[in-house]
């Protein structure tokens, strides 16, 4: 008797956590094959011809409104920002970050557990203390509205947690590995080239590709740092549901557009997800 | 080519170390700034006052009030991710498809932009079409006034931070409770000792150190959650949900008093550096504890 108890609760709980976690993310979808009068019956409608109507106006630009002119959506523009800023930043942080991984896993060196510390309390340091004075800099020296100023600021995100993760990768590559190939006559380059990043490479993909999805993801440093220009997605999408008369299928295109490379890039990083949220403390 | 072993290190953090300065700059400069008089529409006033800024904001009512708001913020978003991440993590425990399954997708909200979530809510909820609304008028619940009453924006705001990062907690406790050992539980399980005895005596105590880091993590980001808040309600109505880094930004780019916004956000950054000393130290035990049961 109890055990049934048990079961139907537990049928509940599985029930509760899929609607409330998934629902959302399914309805976006399922809106945004839909035409505004389908979206705003006051019944949802479960079955209705699909249309990729917001698709190809998102794409394109234009799109027709019943009773206004035609209106123009730049989202495709922030879209190739988002792309440019985010595949921008990790380059950057994998040219930077990887040797001061390796030096921090591999020396004892003075200060380095401070400079390590220090960089880490970037991440968690508030955006708006060091984006503010940077806007007024940005300004002066005309920086501001330049994709090369956003991506050095973008590394105060993605530099500490591609340093911390990878550092413990290297950790755990044994020195001995290393010496052995260099006794064979070859220089520390080749060793750190041949050998130690060969065998981080796990490691080192799985911590680009999750600071992929964290640059993606920024929403604060364009918001203050860009114009519309150089903006990503997650900025054009509010201004994108703020904008008056914008059908809010286009809304919902431009949201799931926007979602989608993450959640794909997710679903390729699961097994080194728990190492890389834990900043390589937990192995998955 | 020669380099000194001492300095070798060194070389090699350098670029980073340049990144760090580059940021250190600012971080002074808004120190600096948060010792002045500095309003952007009143330029000839600007002038050095030591710490009025700081006495200004702390007799200020509204500031107080963003205290509360953030705090009232993180204390109930890290409660909630924390009990229902650990519940899910205990019933996705055992190895079976559906948790399997349910463990790769249950991630996913955490993998969408914060500002991005509260766009979608904002789409789930609206008074007019949002399908949310219909699915509660069934449970009596009509016209539920969401983020635009004082009353229900707070817990609108920390529906969508549960939504968004329980997948957080869920995740690393997930691994967490996979990783114990089991010969305690074995034995308990000759022993015959009842079910929630083992999970108060056992399970809980063992998994400490993972729930410690991931609330450490979470209370971090939590208190100066900027995203969901400024796209969903931009501190309204009024200041009902007027949290530290809404509020700077509102400083700066409503009343372009930079002066004001640096104070706010040097008192917020100190409370934070605090918190990462505490979060590393934590970190450290960790992974000392999960390297130390890979060895045996």
């Amino acid at each position: 008797m109890s055990i049934n108890i048990w079961s139907i609760l537990k049928f509940f709980a599985y029930v509760a956590i899929i609607m409330f976690f998934l629902f959302p993310i399914a309805w976006i979808f399922n809106m945004s094959f839909m035409t505004n009068d389908e979206i705003l019956r006051k019944v949802p409608v479960l079955f209705y011809e699909p249309t990729f109507k917001n698709y190809i106006g998102l794409w394109e630009g234009e799109i027709a409104i019943e009773g206004f002119a035609t209106m123009y959506v730049y989202f495709k523009q922030n879209l190739i920002n988002s792309a440019i800023l985010s595949v921008g930043s990790v380059s950057v942080t994998l040219l930077l970050g990887v040797p001061a991984a390796y030096a921090f896993a591999r020396y004892k060196f003075k200060g380095g557990e401070d400079i390590a510390f220090t960089l880490l309390s970037f991440r968690f340091a508030p955006a708006l203390l060091i984006i503010l004075p940077l806007n007024l800099y940005f300004s002066e020296i005309g920086l501001y509205d330049s994709y090369f100023a956003l991506i050095w600021v973008y590394q105060l995100i993605t530099l500490p947690l591609l340093l911390w993760i990878v550092r413990g990768y290297f950790e755990d590559i044994s020195p001995d590995i290393e010496y052995a190939y260099r006794l064979d006559g070859h220089s520390w380059f080749q060793s750190f080239w041949k050998i130690s990043i060969p065998l981080a490479k796990p490691g080192i993909a799985a911590a680009s590709l999750l600071c992929f999805i964290y640059a993606w993801n920024n929403f604060v440093f364009a918001l203050i740092l860009g114009s519309s220009q150089i903006q990503p997605v997650t900025v054009g999408a509010l201004a994108f549901i703020t904008a008056s008369a914008i059908p809010y299928g286009l809304i919902a295109c431009g949201i799931v557009v926007s979602v989608l490379p993450t959640l794909i890039l997710a679903l390729f990083i699961q097994k080194y997800l728990v190492q890389g949220l834990s900043l390589g403390a937990i192995k998955g | 080519m020669k380099i000194n072993r001492k300095l070798f290190p060194y070389v090699l953090t350098l670029p980073a170390l340049l990144v760090c300065v580059g940021i250190l700059i600012p971080f002074f400069t808004a120190v600096y700034y948060s010792l002045q008089r500095y309003n952007l529409k009143m330029p000839h006033m600007k002038g050095f006052i030591w710490f009025d800024n700081y006495v200004n904001i702390f007799t200020d009512p509204s500031f107080w009030n963003t205290i509360r708001v953030s705090l009232t913020y993180t204390f109930f978003t890290i409660i909630i991710e924390l009990l229902l991440g650990l519940g899910i993590a205990l019933l996705l425990a055992k190895r079976t498809w559906l948790n399997n399954v349910l463990g790769v997708l249950l991630v996913l909200p955490l993998m969408i932009a914060p500002a991005l979530a509260s766009l979608i809510w904002r789409l789930l909820i609206n008074p007019n079409f949002g399908v949310v609304n219909y699915i509660l008028s069934f449970l009596g619940l009509e016209d539920f006034t969401w983020a635009s009453h004082p009353d229900t924006v707070l817990f609108t705001l920390i529906m969508v931070d549960v939504w968004v990062f329980t997948p957080f907690i869920m995740i690393l406790l997930l691994a967490g409770l996979r990783s114990l050992p089991r010969q305690p539980f074995e034995a308990a399980e000759l022993d015959g000792v009842p079910e929630y005895y083992k999970f108060f005596r056992i399970t809980l105590p063992m998994l400490f150190p993972f729930i410690l880091t991931a609330s450490l993590f979470r209370l971090l980001e939590s208190i100066q959650q900027f995203d969901i808040i400024y796209a969903l309600s931009q501190g309204g109505p009024g200041e009902s949900s007027m949290v530290f880094q809404v509020s700077a930004y509102l400083q700066t780019f409503q009343y372009t008093n930079i002066g004001k916004a640096a104070a706010m956000m040097v008192v917020l950054w100190a409370i934070c550096y605090f918190l990462c000393h505490v979060f590393v130290q934590q970190w450290h035990k960790l992974k000392i504890k999960t390297k130390g049961e890979l060895l045996q």
